[in-house]
């Protein structure tokens, strides 16, 4: 969009309603705004499944703030102890699950929710490796997106500690430990973090604060910055071509078609879609197996028992092995250091793959099998460093393959595949590009 | 290539799912069964609820168990407490701590919070209250199998008769108790059933709204996907 009024101002044709939006109109780019972003943003016509998960992670972010809103009605962020003996965040989540009428609906669609966003936000992502959706002129959107991946965990992280369960409690408490491992500035600084020498009211309170307005406003920002980005340069697509290399006359790509109403009527289905999964695990399985509401966290927050196995929510897993296969101390600095630098190194890896990736086509319909085999086995040494980092370290395969040096081997895995991708991408094998979309 | 794709993606969640531990006897599902939940709620009133709080459980919301306010009343209310109130005990958490060494946890969540790998938390508790044995060398002269120097003592020991740890590790039953052993692991069972429905009671309407939600989004799939191959029928 170059202006805001790039667009002609809506005219009244002498009715009430259409007057009434003239004189809007002249006032806001109102039009401007829905030609630009809808029914004149030209999408490619070729979507297919992959491409639902950028509209649900924004329909998530929506459940995720209205289902907030109400649960902070009823939620006190307050780790006192009631005279049950029972904190009185714990109590009020309780509270909210049984004494608020339809409180148990809202706190499971948002508890569902979480887990919820990093599906999807997780498969939005690799829609993106995919069909390299990260490639020029598209660099910024990525990093964009790698913000709002990073702004995501920082909020599961915070919102996780709300509950007042043990492993709220034990989580936040070891992550935040993790901060006292830097040299000279650790401990102070994890004593800033948590505001307390060890995890109490004021770090919920303070995470309480981070994470129903900071880090929401970032993250609404960001996902505004995602999407003025992408309507700047324009969607990727399934073949990894760009369909404004071909326009008709009138300047409208030949194989694109307005995002209004094509991708909304297309859009809704898959809202309904989602809903269904979604409905079937609030519904029927709002624990997730002890995935979605981990079984230990039924216990209210008790900082002198500590649970045998501490294993964060199933979404940071993947990033959780990482920090644990560094084993080593390096440079005379304790290996928790280390590990701390490996998950964020892991997550902010991300950001350089537009750069990384030095291959003449985009999409992996056009690569060779280098990347394929690659890909694939990227994928699937992330499910595994995921499974292995929620069970403790001794875990072993079958009891026989041991699970610490497996998740040290797809760590290791997990950064070559960055690492050496400005190598292996240009010497893999390509097809030609098609000059348009394939249906 | 999709196909493999999806293929890779869920391989390593199907070899993985297996896992070792200790060995949990099924709990019988007495969620539909009312009868069955009151006589949970009985031995609860009874033989817990002395130590042990249910504080996020209102007296009142037994009567989701099919019992009238006066019943509750009559049977299971033997303080001064009114209907409204939670399910508190007299003994604060402190004295408890004092008296006992560790405060008795509050049972309202705990068929919850006993879920793991090895089963649900109807199994452990079912298995935990039928694991008891008796145990010189405990304070209280009570041990058990599933929960190593449990500071707990067999409250339903009346019942259940005692049990010893034979020479195979096996439990063995030396006095039989007020109960057939038959008898007994139902009563156990309608207690676990009631500590289940207590850790969530509207689990049962939460199911059944489930249903009604998911009938109206097949409906909705079936509009809004017409709506699409309507709009979509020209491109291609």
């Amino acid at each position: 969009m170059a202006s805001n009024t790039s667009f002609e101002k809506y005219k009244s044709d002498g009715s009430l309603q259409g007057n009434l939006l003239e004189w809007f109109d002249a006032r806001f780019p109102a039009t401007s705004m829905w030609r630009a972003h809808l029914s004149e943003y030209y999408a490619p016509k070729n979507f297919n499944f992959w491409y639902f998960f950028g509209s649900l992670a924004m329909l998530v972010l929506v459940i995720q703030i209205v289902t907030g809103i109400f649960l902070v009605m009823h939620y006190k962020p307050d780790a006192s102890i009631n005279p049950n003996g029972i904190p009185v965040a714990f109590a009020s989540v309780e509270y909210i699950m049984r004494d608020v009428p339809w409180g148990w609906l809202i706190r499971y669609m948002h508890s569902t929710g979480a887990s919820a966003f990093f599906i999807v936000v997780y498969l939005h992502m690799f829609r993106g490796m995919l069909y390299g959706s990260y490639r020029q002129p598209r660099e910024l959107i990525w990093i964009f997106g790698t913000l709002i991946f990073l702004c995501l965990m920082a909020e599961a992280f915070m919102g996780y500690l709300l509950p007042w369960g043990q492993m709220s409690f034990w989580g936040a408490q070891v992550i935040v430990n993790l901060f006292s491992a830097i040299p000279l500035i650790g401990e102070p600084l994890s004593v800033w973090i948590r505001g307390d020498f060890v995890v109490g009211d004021a770090t919920l309170n303070r995470f309480f604060s981070f994470h129903v307005i900071a880090v929401p406003l970032v993250l609404l920002g960001l996902v505004a910055a995602h999407i003025l980005a992408l309507h700047e340069v324009g969607s990727n697509n399934p073949d990894g071509v760009e369909i404004k290399k071909r326009k008709d006359a009138n300047g409208i790509p030949l194989d694109g078609i307005p995002f209004h109403p094509y991708y909304t009527v297309k859009d809704i289905v898959g809202v309904v879609v989602f809903l269904m999964v979604f409905s079937i695990i609030v519904f029927f399985a709002p624990e997730g197996g002890g995935y979605f509401l981990e079984y230990n966290n039924f216990l209210p927050a008790d900082p002198l028992k500590t649970p045998p196995h501490i294993a964060p929510v199933w979404y940071f897993t993947p990033y959780y092995s990482l920090l644990r296969a560094m084993v080593w101390p390096l440079f005379g600095i304790d290996a928790k250091f280390w590990g701390v630098v490996a998950m964020g190194a892991g997550v902010v890896i991300l950001a350089f793959l537009p750069w990384l990736d030095r291959s003449p086509v985009k999409s992996i319909r056009y690569r060779g099998p280098i990347y394929k085999t690659l890909l694939a086995l990227f994928v699937i040494s992330f499910f595994l460093l995921g499974f292995l980092g929620t069970k403790p370290p001794s875990y072993s395969f079958f009891g026989v393959i041991p699970g610490a040096p497996v998740a040290q081997i797809l760590s290791a895995y997990y950064f070559l595949f960055f690492l050496t991708m400005p190598w292996w991408s240009r010497i893999d094998k390509y097809q030609p590009e098609p000059d348009r979309v394939t249906m | 290539m999709k196909k493999l794709l999806m293929a890779l993606l869920f391989a390593p969640i199907v070899a993985l799912a297996s896992g070792v531990g200790l060995h949990l006897d099924k709990a019988p599902d007495v969620q539909g069964d009312k009868a069955a939940l009151q006589s949970g709620a009985r031995t609860f009133v009874n033989y817990c609820l002395n130590c042990h709080g249910a504080s996020f459980v209102r007296y009142s919301r037994l009567a989701d168990l099919g019992l009238s306010e006066q019943q509750i009343k009559d049977n299971l209310m033997f303080t001064a407490a009114k209907i409204g109130e939670p399910m508190r005990i007299a003994a604060r958490p402190d004295e408890q701590k004092l008296w006992f060494g560790a405060t008795p946890p509050d049972l309202t969540l705990i068929a919850r919070a006993r879920a793991s790998e090895e089963g649900s938390g109807a199994d452990w508790l079912y298995t935990y209250l039928r694991s008891f044995y008796v145990d010189e060398k405990r304070p209280t002269g009570w041990n058990n199998v599933i929960f190593a120097n449990v500071g707990m003592p067999h409250v339903l020991w009346q019942m259940q008769g005692l049990q010893v740890l034979n020479k195979e590790h096996k439990l063995e039953l030396l006095v039989p108790g007020t109960l057939s052993p038959a008898e007994y692991d139902k009563q156990v069972a309608d207690l676990v059933g009631f500590l289940v429905w207590m850790g969530e009671p509207e689990a049962g309407f939460r199911k059944h709204l489930g249903f009604a939600v998911l009938a109206f989004l097949v409906l909705l799939f079936g509009l809004s996907y017409a709506l699409k191959k309507a709009y979509w029928k020209d491109v291609r």
